[in-house]
């Protein structure tokens, strides 16, 4: 009898796999720069090509390192969203403006506003392949020693700021002052 | 005006589709002949509603109505006409309508073809696939509305995603869809005759020319696919072992071991309940693909716009329509009256043998598709499973099947004499091996077991299938030999073949094929595989909706003119990321293929030239196997109104 109802059971246990699944992000796969410092890097500032940006810029408090660039639709998507982290929850956001061409990027900061207090011009995107990067959005939480203590990729959005990542910059935060 | 038509269509055409499907099936239990006899209005009208609501949404792209969302989103005022007719799937909405039709056409085509069947059983059948697609419909209308209205309304549209824009992709879905949808006709009949427990032979016979027609879909479909991938894409692979790509395969091995499994079931009387189990998986299949495919559960390169709620909605569409028929199967297969026996050394051992081969090839494909949903879901970390674990386990299952392949036609029914198989088919044999040791060596020399298998097998399955004709020849003379074959052997030996010229062709470039990444500035060339690429210099092509850096290449080999190719670097003017248009010189013996890369600065470029030899035998073996199907659809057993003459048909088969 029970050659008749495996075939069912099959098909059970494969849709209890799928149900579990659909709750799931397969995109979401963990950085392994998580509790690692920053990795170094050296480049020229997006607005001045005489000031460089570091991984030292990142030090001293708690900081989102954010990957950009004009042609990114996620990044239009998400720019309201860091202005907001930027200018009312006072927020350091350094950019990491990638694979981009640097008027088009100034003029389009210019254009919207702009939620950095510097970005740094990666036009070959060598520094990103060293941050792991392997699109645009992508959003690094950085503590006040400059490790990195999460990562979010894609495009962020106003719950991923209210659930995500305000409570965790708090979190951060108090670690710094504790600390 | 039109997108509210479409909307109003589209919710009829679930009405419709749901009467079809009371009719049908309550029509039939309970005897109603008037409520029967209103099955195939009802399936008329699916087919209005849908095809009304399709054109609404190409109408809607035709006129480029941007107030729809889905036209916005997929449509551009610079997009070409053509290009714009087949948006309508060229993303997730409309490609469901797409769906949607063609699910009523093949429920038309089924209530059509099946006029000579008892009523009850076509009803029945009729009224499983209108509940099918009202799954769909219900599903389209509830989570994916093309005729979604945008406002503010957008003044220019975002246009269609430029790897979609290519003459392939305007075959590749439709074709894909159809062999999906078609293998809802052999479910059907499936659970169809599990209800009303119809003899074996009479159901396998009439599911027969509705699974090969799937099939062939199918086959086309998926080779449509890898054509595409192979020159849009720029990588010059033909196959990935991508979730979506084995989405489409697992349901194509499955009805592949449907096919001659029925054969069995309808000669033989013998593996009943595995054929409707058949029946049943590869529909299951086909629907699951839809749900990898949609829902978002996998990564995969080229998965459609995902949305958890569509996921719920497959994931229960699949539970309710194929739970309910194996739930069904549980109850009914006992009931069922045992099949015929069968000596080991018989036509039915080497079909059962294709049967555990092709299953357990697909049930690996299934495992390496889901397991990093399994690990993942179970807690124990994120994985990936790529080529490597596919080949490894896929290649080994199919050598010994190619060997099967070359003799399974020849064994007799129930007890074969293996001393006159091997009497019949040695020469062939031996030609075979001469052939692909020969063939291999003045190729590429010593190449490794895994060409020369692969090589020996592919001329197997060619000359093996000459042995027929040959043998009726030498008998009963040219003209009456070869006339006396029926349509069906001949689709038959015509499709082996074709698994044979797609195998030559798979060794072959996987072993011999050439790939370089190099870098270029005008002036310079490279020399792979004796051909001469050399860099001329670029210049720039205006398109109606893009603009593009053009590469001209001068190719020659030992100093003789071969070709000149122009590969692009095309940028579509409403989308940012440049794509590499490839430039293709194909002949049938090789392909010379150049993917323009990015600008390194100093007019040098990334350039990647590749040489696939017998590239195109892959392809060409896919279309040799769809004619081997259509061949055997074309046999008079299956014409119309041949109900009577079918019993006494052909003895072979």
């Amino acid at each position: 009898m029970w050659r008749y109802i495996l075939p069912l059971g099959i098909l059970l246990v494969l849709i209890a796999f799928f149900w579990r699944g659909l709750q799931l992000d397969p995109g979401e796969v963990p950085s392994p720069l998580i509790d690692r410092p920053a990795p170094n890097f050296l480049l020229q500032s997006l607005h001045d090509p005489e000031e460089m940006v570091s991984e030292l810029d990142l030090v001293g408090e708690v900081t989102l390192f954010n990957v950009w660039g004009t042609w990114c639709p996620g990044c239009h998507e998400e720019h309201e969203e860091l202005m907001r982290l930027a200018h009312e929850e006072n927020v350091r956001i350094i950019g990491l403006n990638y694979r981009d061409d640097r008027e088009a990027a100034i003029q389009w900061l210019e254009r919207l506003g702009s939620p950095f207090e510097r970005s740094a011009y990666d036009p070959d995107g060598a520094v990103a392949i060293d941050w792991g990067v392997y699109g645009a959005p992508e959003t690094f939480v950085l503590d006040h020693e400059g490790i990195i203590r999460h990562k979010h990729v894609g495009e962020i959005t106003h719950e991923d700021i209210d659930q995500q990542l305000l409570p965790l910059i708090e979190r951060l935060r108090e670690e710094a002052e504790a600390g | 005006m039109t997108a509210e038509l479409g909307q109003i269509a589209l919710i009829l055409a679930l009405l419709v589709s749901l009467a079809q499907a009371w009719f049908g099936l309550a029509g039939a239990t309970r005897g109603r002949l008037d409520w029967m006899h209103a099955v195939p209005g009802a399936v008329l009208g699916q087919v209005f509603f849908t095809l009304l609501a399709y054109l609404a949404l190409t109408w809607a792209l035709v006129q480029n109505d941007f107030s729809i969302a889905y036209v916005a989103e997929n449509s551009n005022t610079d997009l070409p006409l053509v290009y714009r007719l087949t948006a309508v799937w060229g993303a997730h909405e409309g490609s469901l309508l797409l769906w949607c039709m063609l699910m009523s056409f093949w429920t038309l085509a089924a209530t059509r073809f099946s006029r000579n069947l008892p009523l009850p059983f076509t009803s029945r059948a009729i009224g499983i696939l209108g509940l099918v697609s009202a799954g769909f419909i219900l599903f389209t209308v509830l989570t994916s509305n093309p005729f979604e209205r945008l406002f503010p309304m957008p003044g220019e549209g975002q246009d269609l995603n430029p790897i979609l824009q290519d003459p392939a992709m305007v075959i590749h879905p439709p074709m894909l869809y159809l062999g999906y949808l078609g293998l809802s006709i052999p479910f059907a009949f499936a659970v169809s005759s599990l209800i009303g427990l119809e003899s074996n032979t009479t159901w396998a016979r009439w599911t027969r020319p509705w699974a090969t027609g799937a099939w062939i879909c199918l086959t086309l479909g998926i080779a449509l696919g890898s054509w595409w991938a192979y020159y849009e894409l720029g990588w010059g692979g033909w196959w990935f072992w991508d979730p979506v790509e084995n989405a489409s395969f697992m349901p194509w091995l499955v009805a592949t071991a449907l096919i001659h499994s029925l054969a069995v079931t309808e000669k033989r009387g013998a593996f009943r309940n595995w054929t409707v189990l058949l029946a049943i998986s590869a529909f299951a299949l086909a629907i699951l693909g839809a749900f990898l495919v949609r829902s978002g559960v996998l990564v995969s390169v080229h998965a459609f716009a995902t949305d958890p709620t569509r996921g719920v909605f497959i994931l229960m569409f699949l539970a309710f329509v194929v739970g309910g028929a194996l739930a069904l199967y549980a109850w009914r297969a006992p009931k069922m009256p045992p099949g015929g026996g069968f000596k080991l050394s018989s036509r039915e051992t080497f079909l059962l043998l294709n049967n555990l081969f092709l299953v357990v090839a697909a049930a690996a494909v299934l495992l390496g598709t889901l397991y990093p949903l399994f690990l993942d879901a179970l807690g124990l970390g994120k994985i990936s499973v790529g080529p490597p674990y596919f080949n490894a386990v896929f290649v080994p299952l199919m050598l010994p099947l190619l060997v099967f392949l070359g003799m399974g036609p020849y064994a007799r029914w129930k007890q074969a004499d293996g001393g006159d198989m091997l009497h019949r088919l040695w020469p062939f044999a031996v030609a075979a091996v001469v052939f692909g040791v020969t063939g291999t060596l003045l190729l590429g020399g010593n190449a490794g077991v895994m060409v020369l298998a692969g090589v020996v097998l592919g001329a197997w399955a060619i000359f093996s299938v000459l042995a027929e004709p040959v043998d009726r020849i030498r008998k009963r003379g040219l003209r009456n030999g070869l006339g006396g074959i029926p349509r069906s052997i001949w689709g038959m030996l015509v499709a082996h073949a074709g698994v044979g010229v797609m195998v030559i062709g798979i060794a072959v470039v996987t072993v011999f094929g050439v790939e370089r990444e190099v870098r270029l500035a005008p002036g310079d060339s490279h020399e792979i595989a004796g051909y001469e690429f050399r860099f001329e210099g670029t210049r720039d092509v205006t398109g109606p909706n893009w603009d593009s850096i053009q590469g001209q290449f001068q190719v020659t080999r030992n100093g003789r003119d071969v070709t000149q190719m122009h590969p692009e670097r095309r940028i579509y003017r409403a989308r940012p990321d440049p794509l590499a248009q490839v430039d293709l010189h194909p002949r049938l013996r090789r392909d010379l293929y150049i993917a323009m890369g990015d600008y390194l600065g100093d007019d040098y470029w990334s350039i990647r030239l590749q040489y696939k030899p017998m590239v195109r035998w892959i392809w060409l073996g896919a279309i040799i196997m769809s004619l081997g199907g259509l061949i055997a659809i074309l046999d008079r057993r299956y014409r119309l109104g041949s109900g009577k003459r079918a019993t006494n048909g052909n003895r072979e088969d």
